[in-house]
């Protein structure tokens, strides 16, 4: 039987399962929703009744064989992937698996310093060092940018070897490095490319969008569909391409992840993939209208600046992601984080992010003109009534770090808790950051400096929420002995 | 074969309308459009599932909706109204000789064909000379305006689907903007019997004060809208609804109208006191 991507054999698999009414003596325990009656109420019977275990028609996510193998084979072809992986436990699970598919204890890897705490996290599991390379910076926006190509190859022939480089295809703001280049002067030295494509589903399917990774032949890529491809949250899919090892990756994955997937996360997959694969061009094109609308409209209103593609500058903004909404608020004298507030305060309207400069919406297949209507009118009401001068807002956002040890060594080593003003000139233990964006201020094995230290009790002060610490209020910090 | 239209107006109550025939019947790029004839109410207008307006009892809304602020400030000049591409609300307005023009702003270009060419007693006025009609989202039209209008009419669809961006805060405040130092903001106020309504009209009633400095509600008794028990909302600068009427200069123009009076205008702010509670 040969498949195309007009079938959805998970999705099909469980339609046919849930006709045959089985009767469930395995778990789970509600038993299609039977067992939880106000569950059942709040989600809807055809969800529960689809909530079911690995079996033999409905194959097995550890060891995928028949529906979920199938489903995985149509996913890597829509991706032009030589295998892809369903992930349930995120992209930040497939973040670590990358890692710790091509690194080892010791091992040396390339990466800019914005990643996302998933990469890191994956180091203070596996050991693995880091090599950061500072990302290019846009002093007026205060935003982080893409790598540098020089800066890789310096990077990589100043570490000859290290294992892989990770690069962001997008950043969180939108923005790409050369993938292309970067790709090339890796393999010339015999390095894995790893790209976070966390924001970057639609890549692989909008016209005029920047490079995919699987397209100029990266290794891996770990892609979030839940983010703007329109399947459920926290599932995810990790793609291989030929130069992997599918069967050792897939028993990386198995170190950490549930032998209970969830088959509502992975049918979502199935789901989201084949809608896609059919429709992603004309859902794209109309995304990336609704995002070139929202930004022409937020210009005029004057103060705010809707970034896009006049960045680009051929290397470390090699390109621009067109659906993202990145707006600058400095000039209208409010931290992004504040026009963050008022919008979900004031206005009932969510966005993605708001830093110490811009703030973030996201336009992805769900949203329509109507919605994008409001946030600017709520945006125009923002500057009309809220909008001070821009003395004294803090204009950097990028802070080079100092890294002393590797994370796992900070991490796992004897540290001590002090008052975090207390804390310069010592060696960071754990993550201090803002989330979202969730890019370390301070991760493991970095020195504490007067300008990180700064940078983390203005965030405070401007109502950003701060993280990563085992003191749940970031006012200790663990540093080491 | 019988043959009913019938409307959820909550999950527990329907209520139900026998029907010669439908109309007309189409989808736009925001909601279904439908019109029957009916025995009792004449022609209804039905947007989504709800009813906008039957030729029976149209004129209570569009008379109440109108003559109010008309009769406060006889000054009126400039006119935006949002919504209301059935034509009802320009046909009271374009009586009165003050008023030198109307912007009408409705979303669905569908919903002024259709009521233009099925309901050309409620639509007829649209194409007075006076009015302008943009089609667009209201949201968006009166972002871009300050300081020019003396009223603004918001002839809004419940706060689910196309209609819902007018009953957020950040149109509220761009009406604010938008009117002048006299201006005078009425809107469709919902209902203040069944929850689901009650909410939309609590809601509302938080966001309008926090702008304008005189907020009052009056009510209109609408049989086919849900409860039959209707709320307008009347937000100004400048005007309070009851003080500043002027009767004697309304009643010397010699409109004819059939709801309202101006007594009626000053009875219809008394609320009932479980509404005064709602609205706080």
């Amino acid at each position: 039987m040969s498949l195309s991507q007009n079938d959805a054999p998970l999705y099909e698999a469980l339609l046919e399962y849930k006709e045959n009414r089985i009767v469930s003596f395995d778990v789970p325990g509600h038993k299609q929703g039977k067992g939880n009656s106000e569950l059942t109420n709040f989600l809807g019977k055809q969800c529960m009744s689809v909530d079911v275990n690995s079996m033999k028609p409905l194959d097995n996510l550890c060891h995928p064989v028949s529906v979920i193998k199938e489903a995985q084979e149509l996913a890597a072809e829509a991706f032009g992937a030589a295998h892809a992986f369903f992930m349930v436990n995120g992209t930040s699970s497939a973040v670590q698996a990358m890692v710790m598919s091509v690194c080892k204890r010791g091992e040396k890897i390339i990466m800019p310093r914005n990643v996302h705490r998933s990469s890191i996290n994956a180091l203070i599991v596996c050991g693995a060092v880091p090599v950061y390379v500072d990302p290019g910076l846009n002093t007026q926006l205060g935003i982080p940018l893409g790598m540098a190509v020089e800066d890789v190859q310096r990077a990589i022939d100043e570490n000859p070897d290290a294992k892989a480089v990770i690069v962001n295809n997008p950043t969180y703001y939108g923005v790409c490095s050369n993938l292309r280049e970067i790709v090339k002067i890796a393999h010339k030295a015999g390095m894995k490319v790893l790209v976070d494509e966390a924001h970057g589903t639609h890549f692989y399917f909008g016209d005029y969008m920047p490079l995919a990774a699987m397209r100029v032949g990266a290794d891996m890529s770990a892609v979030s569909m839940h983010k703007t491809g329109g399947s459920l949250t926290q599932s995810s899919l990790l793609l291989l391409g030929e130069s992997m090892n599918a069967g050792y990756v897939r028993q990386i994955i198995n170190l950490t992840q549930t032998t209970s997937g969830s088959y509502l996360l992975t049918s979502s997959l199935d789901i989201s993939r084949r809608n896609l694969a059919l429709n992603g061009k004309r859902i794209f094109e109309n995304v990336t209208m609704l995002a070139n609308y929202g930004r022409s409209e937020v210009n005029k209103l004057g103060g705010y600046y809707a970034f896009s593609r006049e960045l680009i500058n051929g290397d470390t903004v090699f390109d621009f992601d067109p659906t993202k909404l990145s707006i600058h608020t400095r000039d209208i004298g409010l931290a992004g984080i504040e026009v963050y507030d008022l919008l979900r305060d004031k206005y009932e309207i969510q966005i993605e992010f708001g830093d110490i400069g811009n703030i973030l919406a996201i336009i992805s297949v769900g949203d329509r003109i109507l919605e994008v209507e409001r946030l600017v009118a709520a945006l125009s009401e923002i500057k009309r009534l809220y909008s001070k001068t821009s003395a004294g807002l803090l204009d950097h956002e990028y802070i080079k770090p100092i890294v002393v040890c590797s994370p796992q060594d900070a991490f796992y080593n004897e540290k001590i808790q002090l008052p975090i003003e207390e804390t310069v000139g010592k060696v960071c233990a754990e993550f201090v950051m803002c989330y979202p964006p969730g890019i370390p201020i301070l991760a493991p094995g970095e020195l504490v400096t007067k300008d990180s230290l700064d940078y983390i009790l203005y965030a405070k002060k401007k109502g950003a929420t701060l993280l990563g610490t085992e003191d749940m209020n970031t006012e200790k910090l663990n540093v080491l002995k | 074969m019988e043959l009913w239209y019938t409307e959820e107006q909550t999950n527990n109550v329907r209520f139900s309308i026998r029907c010669d025939k439908q109309i007309y019947a189409a989808e736009s790029d925001y909601q279904r459009i439908e019109i029957f004839s009916t025995p009792e109410f004449g022609k209804i207008l039905i947007l989504d599932d709800r009813i906008m307006l039957t030729e029976k009892d149209e004129f209570i809304y569009h008379e109440m909706i109108t003559h109010i602020p008309l009769s406060v400030n006889p000054n009126i000049k400039n006119v935006l109204v949002i919504g209301a591409g059935d034509g009802g609300v320009t046909a009271e307005l374009t009586k009165y000789d003050n008023i030198e023009h109307i912007d009408l702003v409705e979303i669905d270009k569908m919903v002024v064909d259709a009521c233009l060419e099925y309901l050309p007693d409620v639509s007829g006025k649209l194409l007075d000379k006076k009015v302008t009609i943009h089609i667009d989202d209201g949201l968006r039209y009166v972002r871009s305006c300050e300081n020019q209008y003396d009223l603004i009419i918001v002839d809004s669809t419940d706060p689910v689907g196309p209609g819902e961006g007018l009953f957020t805060k950040e149109f509220y405040g761009n009406c604010y903007k938008a009117l002048n130092e006299s201006g005078i903001l009425v809107n469709q106020h919902e209902s203040p019997y069944y929850s689901v309504y009650a909410r939309a009209m609590r809601l509302a009633h938080k966001k309008i004060a926090d702008f304008f400095p005189i907020v009052r509600v009056y009510q209109a008794h609408i049989p086919t809208y849900p409860s039959g028990h209707w709320l307008f909302g009347f937000a100004s600068k400048k005007f309070d609804p009851i003080k500043d009427l002027d009767a004697d200069a309304w009643n010397k123009r010699g409109l004819k109208t059939r709801y309202y009076n101006t007594e009626l205008h000053k009875g219809s702010f008394a609320l009932p006191n479980y509404v005064l509670e709602a609205l706080g």
